[in-house]
Formats: C-alpha cells, sequence, structure tokens
C-alpha cells in the first residue's frame, strides 16, 4: 500500500471538496456570468473587480475573514446557529463556502468570455423564431458556450485540488474531516516525512496535469463557436 | 396594414416615420446606408425597443405606450444579413427550431423545405455550406415558423454578385406563390425593381415617400428618378410569342412590347423594367426605324438631372415611364407639360 488510511482520507476529503465546490460553482457561476457578460449596466466593473479579488488576495486574507464571518459569532456563522445548526468555521461545509469564494473567478471569468463571444445575434435569431429567454439561454447560449462551462468547471476543480492558505485558515486541519491533501503534504514536511510528502506530492501533479491536459485539448477540438 | 408611428432617438440619429405598410406583396424599404431601414426593421420585430413608438399590424397592437409584445410573441419571421444559422445545429434541426415553437401551421418544414430546394443539405452543418445555401437555409427558417410577415434586412448584401443570382429566383418565388406580406431593406435599386410592389423611402429617419413601386421610382421630386441608372418598372403579361423572329409579345396597359429572348408561357405576368437612358423621343411616329416598341405618349412632368441632362416623365395610358434626354433635345423638341409624343424603347429588361 502506497497509501496510508490518513493520506487516503485526505485524497477522498479533496476530491469531494473540488466536485462539490465545482458544482456549486457553476451553479451560482452561470447566472452571475450570463449577467455580467449581458449587462449594459455602467457599473458592471464593481462585480466584476469583486469577482476577480481571490486572483490577487492572500488566502491568508480571505481565510481570515472567512473565519470570523464563519465563527459562531460572525454573521453567517451565527445564521447557523440560531438554525440549530454548528457553525461551519472547521467544519467540511465551512472548506466548500471558502473554496467557492475562493475559486470564483476561475469559474466566472471563462464563462463570462464564452457568453459574450456568443454575441447578441444568435439570442436574436432565437429570439424571432418564437424561442423564450429561458429558452434561448439554455438551447442556444448554453450549447454554444460548451467549450467555456468545460473549462470553467476544469480551473474550478483544480484550482479547489490545490488550495492551501484558505482552508488551513478555516479549516483547521481536523484529520478524516478537513484534513485536504495540500495540507496533508505540508504536514509531512514539517514531520520530515519526505517520502509520504513525495506520493502526495507526485500523485496532485500528475491529477493537475492530466485535468489541464484533457481540457485543453478539448479545447483545442471544440473551438467556441461564434456565428 | 402594418402601422408604424416611430420616434426613436439613438444617439446622433433621430427617426420619425408614420407609415403604413400594406399587409399583401412586398414592401420595400429603400435608402442609403444610414437612413434608418435596420433600426425600422429591428424596432418592428421588437429586437430594439424604444419608447416613443407605436406598431400595429392589421389591428393587433405590437407596441403602444406601455404595452410591448416581446419579439419571441410576434408571429413575424426574420432574415438576417448574415445567414446567423445555428452552428450546433444541422440544417434540418435548424430548420424546425422555429417550427416547433410556432403555433401557426400554414407552411410544414417539408414546404420550407421544398420552396429553397435545399433537401439534399438537411443533415450538413452550417460550416459546411456556401453562403448562398446558408442563406437560403435561413429564409426556409423563417419560413417554416409560418410568419404573418416576413422581414428580410438586406438578405443578399453578404453574397457576391453570382450568389445573388443563385437568391434571387427563389425571392421572385417566394413573391408570386406565397400570400405572407414581406417587408424587404435594400439598399439595392435593382433588388428593389425585382422584388418589390410597393415602395418606403428612407432618408436620414424620415419617409421621403410610399406608394406602388412604379409610381415611387418615376416621381420627379424623388432622387432615384434622377439617378444615372433611373427606371421604369412595367407589369405585363405574356401573350404570345414570334416564332420567325424570337420576339417575345407582352402586353401591357399602354399596349405591346416585342422583346427578343425565349419564348415565356402565355398569361404569365412578367415584370419589365424600362431604364430612363434607353427611352428616346420623337414628335411623329417613326416608322423607318429599327426600334420596335413605340408608343403615343403624354408628357407628365419635366425636371433637370444634373447639370447637363433632364428627365421627362411619360404617360403611356396610365403607366408612367421615365426618358432621360439632353437640355438641348428638351427644347428643340419643345417639351412641356401635357404635349403628346412617342416614346421609343431601344432595349427592355424582362424579369421574373
Amino acid at each position: 500500500m502506497i497509501f496510508d488510511e490518513a493520506s487516503l482520507s485526505a485524497f477522498v476529503i479533496t476530491l469531494e471538496l473540488a466536485a462539490v465546490t465545482t458544482a456549486v460553482l457553476l451553479l451560482l457561476g452561470t447566472p452571475l456570468a450570463w449577467w455580467l457578460a449581458r449587462t449594459n449596466w455602467r457599473f458592471k466593473f464593481i462585480p466584476e473587480a469583486v469577482v476577480a479579488m481571490p486572483l490577487v488576495l492572500p488566502p491568508t486574507v480571505l481565510g481570515f475573514y472567512l473565519l470570523i464571518a464563519l465563527g459562531p459569532h460572525g454573521p453567517i456563522g451565527s445564521i447557523f446557529e440560531s438554525a440549530g445548526l454548528q457553525s461551519p468555521a472547521f467544519t467540511f461545509t465551512g472548506l466548500v463556502i471558502g473554496s467557492v469564494i475562493y475559486s470564483l473567478p476561475f469559474v466566472v471569468q471563462p464563462l463570462q468570455g464564452a457568453f459574450e463571444s456568443v454575441g447578441t445575434r444568435p439570442l436574436e435569431v432565437a429570439a424571432t423564431l418564437r424561442a423564450s429567454p429561458v429558452d434561448r439561454f439554455f438551447t442556444v447560449a448554453v450549447p454554444l458556450a460548451w467549450p467555456g462551462f468545460l473549462t470553467a468547471a476544469v480551473l474550478g476543480f483544480a484550482h479547489t485540488l490545490g488550495e492551501f492558505g484558505v482552508v488551513l485558515m478555516i479549516g483547521g486541519n481536523i484529520p478524516g474531516s478537513t484534513r485536504v491533501v495540500s495540507i496533508a503534504i505540508y504536514d509531512h514536511v514539517e514531520a520530515l516525512e519526505y517520502t509520504q510528502a513525495h506520493w502526495l506530492a507526485g500523485t496532485l501533479l500528475i491529477i493537475s496535469f492530466a485535468i489541464l491536459a484533457v481540457v485543453y485539448g478539448l479545447n483545442r477540438r471544440f473551438r467556441p463557436v461564434r456565428l | 396594414m402594418i402601422e408604424a408611428r416611430f420616434n426613436i432617438t439613438k444617439g446622433d440619429f433621430e427617426m420619425a416615420v408614420n407609415v403604413g405598410i400594406p399587409s399583401k406583396g412586398v414592401t420595400a424599404l429603400f435608402g442609403p446606408s444610414g437612413s434608418g431601414k435596420t433600426t425600422f426593421l429591428r424596432t418592428v420585430a421588437g429586437l430594439e425597443k424604444h419608447a416613443g413608438c407605436s406598431l400595429s399590424i392589421d389591428g393587433e397592437v405590437w407596441q403602444e405606450g406601455s404595452t410591448f409584445v416581446p419579439p419571441y410573441k410576434r408571429p413575424l419571421g426574420y432574415v438576417f444579413q448574415e445567414p446567423s444559422l445555428f452552428p450546433h445545429l444541422t440544417v434540418r434541426a435548424n430548420i424546425e427550431y422555429g417550427r416547433n415553437r410556432s403555433a401557426r401551421a400554414g407552411i410544414s418544414v417539408d414546404e420550407a423545405i421544398k420552396f429553397l430546394d435545399i433537401g439534399g443539405l438537411l443533415a450538413r452543418r452550417p460550416s459546411q455550406l456556401s453562403g448562398g445555401e446558408q442563406q437560403r437555409v435561413a429564409i426556409a427558417r423563417a419560413l417554416a415558423v409560418d410568419p404573418r410577415i416576413l422581414l428580410m434586412d438586406e438578405p443578399l448584401s453578404s453574397l457576391d454578385e453570382e450568389l445573388k443570382g443563385d437568391i434571387l429566383p427563389y425571392l421572385d418565388r417566394l413573391h408570386e406563390e406565397l400570400k405572407i406580406p414581406v417587408i424587404y431593406v435594400s439598399h439595392s435599386a435593382d433588388e428593389v425593381a425585382r422584388v418589390a410592389d410597393s415602395l418606403v423611402l428612407l432618408e436620414k429617419g424620415s419617409v421621403k415617400a410610399e406608394g406602388p413601386l412604379a409610381e415611387v421610382l418615376t416621381r420627379l421630386d424623388l432622387a432615384p428618378a434622377h439617378r444615372d441608372d433611373a427606371e421604369a418598372v412595367i407589369d405585363a403579361v405574356a401573350a404570345g410569342y414570334d416564332e420567325e423572329f424570337g420576339l417575345a409579345l407582352l402586353d401591357f396597359s399602354g399596349g405591346r412590347f416585342s422583346v427578343p429572348g425565349p419564348p415565356i408561357e402565355t398569361g404569365k405576368p412578367v415584370r419589365l423594367r424600362l431604364a430612363a437612358r434607353d427611352v428616346s423621343l420623337t414628335l411623329e411616329k417613326q416608322t423607318d426605324t429599327s426600334i420596335l416598341n413605340i408608343f403615343p405618349a403624354i408628357v407628365a412632368g419635366i425636371a433637370d438631372s444634373g447639370p447637363y441632362q433632364t428627365t421627362v416623365l411619360l404617360d403611356i395610358s396610365g403607366v408612367p415611364v421615365l426618358a432621360r434626354v439632353t437640355k438641348r433635345s428638351a427644347a428643340t423638341l419643345r417639351l412641356e407639360q401635357g404635349k403628346s409624343v412617342f416614346a421609343q424603347a431601344k432595349s427592355v429588361a424582362v424579369i421574373s
């Protein structure tokens, strides 16, 4: 057995976290990206800047604020508490919330770009062919922006895999619950267990490369189509 | 009747029009680029929404005050300048897209396919079609929703001359066989003379003239009559054929044209284009001349076309025809309104 039980559970948690985060991001990011791509609002640069913030902020800054917000006395944590739930700090739910915010630009930006490159003409054509706005979105915009969805999902997933700072701040490194691979590697290195660190780091490296290679390969085949 | 009262301001561009477009036949919206033709058409379709516009079709209000029927609820067909087919769908799926969403069922997908002669292309993707084929599919797609009105925005302008020739016969058929009223936007006099029944002349956002094609094209107070390629459009009917000399005999209300060319099925309506520069005038009927088509006419108006030439509007038993003559000829013949002359047509083009 290459991986001990602790490493294996770190992998499971990491993949679970990346999958759940990607799903949530696609659900929330799609309408947001659609709106950003289509709106003529003059202050649209403000939400755009907010979406891009995680690209430049140190993860510890984001993690610090999230820790406060998600803790039992924070604005979000207290909502959980008053609903009779555990506050999300140091839980898997907390990790998902943090990852969603941290990976937001990696999903919203490719989607926004894809929707923008679809342009207005195909949607106007669909409108003259009796398609309602929702109908047009699902039968024209989504299929034409399909490469953008692929890129967004893969980047969101891969970026969450590699997350470290935010998770450390709000996850607390609890084995079997919030300890992800990136933190497990850190722990191994701290403990001078280089062999285990090598195995985990190498595996993460290969997974990330494989995912990105697939997405770039597919995007070559499915060039974003324009009318 | 399509009644449109539009007051539109877009940046520097202003449009103020109040027109009634007949809900039968082809009405061309004709004017130079920047005259607001496309804005007009997009507003009719509801693709642009401007306050201060009202629009109704056969009494049914599409826009008025706060009422605005969104484009997808307007029973219209729209053909854009570029074919704009959905690249992710096959030709057949493109045509069925609108059909499946339309509540009307006057035209079937198969009829639309047959009409545009695209039966062999159905399984293909738009990227595998030529520009002309794509535009035919786009027209079929618009027809397949069984529109109450078909809007065409310069459907030939993205095609080169040869491909235009491929599409035009289908537009002629549309004109002859379908009862759907069409608003056809164009800046090409050629296309307009060929496809239109009536004309709305648009200039800088306002309507300069509207009326039957033959009348508007020959009005001396409007720009078309003074262009180098000014012409009259005459509707005629094939009446027979002169086998010996290969002449098609075409009757119109002012007489009979003899036109060299292949036989035309008797009874078939044809449209003739008679360029102003191909019409000359005489005071006496010439007998020893090579010109076959000579008609008695009354001078209905005279106006200068630029510094060197004069355009004469002639009335041939109610049919308006233009003649382009030099100023000297106009003076020598003492042309004036009401004078009887003979119009000699050196050549005439038969279309459709």
